[in-house]
């Protein structure tokens, strides 16, 4: 395991194939939760926190489910994780954070029906990463979310007093605007760690 | 055989991930009061906002640690806040219902300065050189409240100026912050007479702008057994304490100003009543006055 292959997963995973705007994963809260910037921060960091430790705990199951010629079961079996996952940090931060906790309201339970957290998880067999590399991708992944997510609402935010026609009103501006910005990252696409 | 391999894997994961949630739960218990969502439940659930708390959720718990009153919740009403009174084991005290009210029955009475055909917003046209009504106090009609209410009370009548349908209406303050004029008040629910004039420019000036308003005349005033309507600030305020309701003051008052307003038969009747309730007066006077002198002779 060389520093360089974390890197470039890293930079992949938040520059040049982020999860929004190239790979179209996890569009649902990015829009559902981008309209004030502190939220879309909250929701960033709670599906960067999940994204972590869900590509940690499904590698571990993945294993099993290799050696026992059950690849087929990898979806079904991910979300159970996922699930399960998110109840688990759902009851953890009421205890220990409740700030945190009340922050991020309805938010922390949707993020068991985020495609990009099971996404990160399937990505992570497809790419036949070890137990390290999965764990970096899923967390860099999510700060790939939080990026996006953040510049996304901070535009929102701005976009409520353009003069854009009647007709745009709410989701088809954020649409465009989302289009916008996943066309600026496109211009990632060339970026290369070069091997040391 | 890999059937029975997928369902004991699933199976399997499904339980030891339940089990770990079921312990996670005792570890990870939070005592919550149970009387909190009690609470939130008798609350009215608009999270309109009117309380000063963000949502129901946390005005429930400024009920629950008595930083907010149990009848907080206007929209909840007095059955809302007796519920909660039993929940939190006190009085729900004078709950009495109020309604939100609009203090105009300017509208196409109101002289306009101009054709206002920008934004159609209160807010927006009253920058246009102190908005198109000549009244600096009435209502411009363009709905700013309208928009602003969540439970369809408020609506710009037949006559262009806002008016409260008080059986919706839940009080929550909502048209009371968005009005720019602050010409909507807080009135008692079985309140039915009202000045509707906000006016408090002198009486001349008053007339020039508008047909329905007050001009402080302190006919009402005078004709109040109650003591219950005086005129501050040049226009007439009813002190709903002391009101009865029996609307003789919109009955006296010659600029229809106070609702409900008058037939005019039933002024007429009224200015007669009024008239030989005088003249009585007067004879009265005159015959005491007589007695005086022949009882001092």
């Amino acid at each position: 395991m060389k520093i360089t292959t974390l890197l470039a997963i890293s930079l992949g995973a938040i520059l040049t194939n982020n999860f929004i705007f190239a790979q179209f994963l996890g569009i649902c809260p990015f829009l559902g939760v981008s309209k004030k910037s502190d939220t879309a921060i909250g929701m960033g960091l709670a599906v960067t926190f999940v994204m972590g430790i869900a590509s940690a705990i499904t590698y571990a199951v993945n294993l099993i489910l290799v050696a026992l010629g059950l690849e087929f079961m990898q979806t079904v079996a991910f979300i159970l994780v996922i699930a399960s996952l998110v109840q688990f940090i759902e009851m953890f931060l009421k205890k220990s954070m409740p700030s945190l906790y009340t922050a991020l309201g309805v938010y922390l339970p949707l993020i068991t029906t985020n495609c990009a957290v099971l996404g990160v998880a399937l990505l992570n067999v497809q790419n036949e990463y070890n137990f390290f590399e999965s764990v970096v991708y899923g967390v860099t992944g999510g700060l790939g979310f939080l990026l996006a997510i953040y510049l996304f609402s901070t535009v929102r935010e701005r976009t409520e007093f353009a003069d854009y026609p009647e007709s745009f009103e709410g989701f088809p501006i954020a649409l465009i605007t989302s289009g916008l910005l996943a066309l600026a990252f496109m211009g990632f696409s060339g970026l290369q760690v070069w091997p040391m | 055989m890999t059937i029975v391999y997928a369902v004991l894997i699933l199976g399997v994961t499904a339980i030891i991930f339940g089990l770990i949630l079921a312990f996670a739960a005792k570890i990870f218990e939070v005592k919550v009061d149970p009387r909190l969502p009690e609470i939130q439940s008798a609350l009215a659930g608009a999270n309109c906002g009117g309380c000063g708390y963000p949502g129901c959720a946390g005005c429930a718990e400024a009920i629950l640690n008595g930083k907010a009153p149990v009848t907080a919740c206007a929209p909840a009403g007095a059955e809302g806040a007796a519920k909660i009174a039993a929940i939190m084991g006190v009085e729900a005290g004078a709950g009495e219902k109020k309604v939100a009210h609009v203090i105009c029955n300017g509208g196409d009475n109101c002289v306009k300065r101009y054709d206002y055909v920008g934004t159609p917003s209160c807010l927006a046209a009253t920058k246009v050189a102190a908005g198109p009504t000549a009244c600096q106090f009435g209502c411009l009609g363009f709905g700013e409240c309208v928009a602003a209410c969540q439970f369809d009370a408020i609506h710009i009548n037949d006559h262009g100026v806002a008016e409260v349908d008080k059986e919706k209406c839940t009080n929550c303050g909502a048209c009371r912050e968005a009005c720019p004029r602050r010409i909507i008040v807080e009135v008692p629910y079985k309140q039915k007479v009202f000045v509707n004039c906000a006016n408090k420019d002198r009486g001349p000036a008053v007339t020039k702008v508008c047909a329905n308003s007050c001009i402080a005349c302190g006919m009402c005033e005078r004709t109040c057994k109650k003591d219950a309507i005086h005129v501050v600030n040049n226009v007439a305020v009813i002190d709903y304490e002391k009101c009865v309701n029996c609307g003789l003051c919109a009955k006296a008052c010659p600029k229809n100003a106070i609702e409900p307003i008058p037939t005019p038969e039933e002024k007429e009747k009224f200015k007669a009543a009024q008239k030989a309730a005088a003249e009585r007066a007067a004879a009265a006077k005159k015959a005491a006055e007589k007695a005086a002198a022949e009882g001092a002779n």
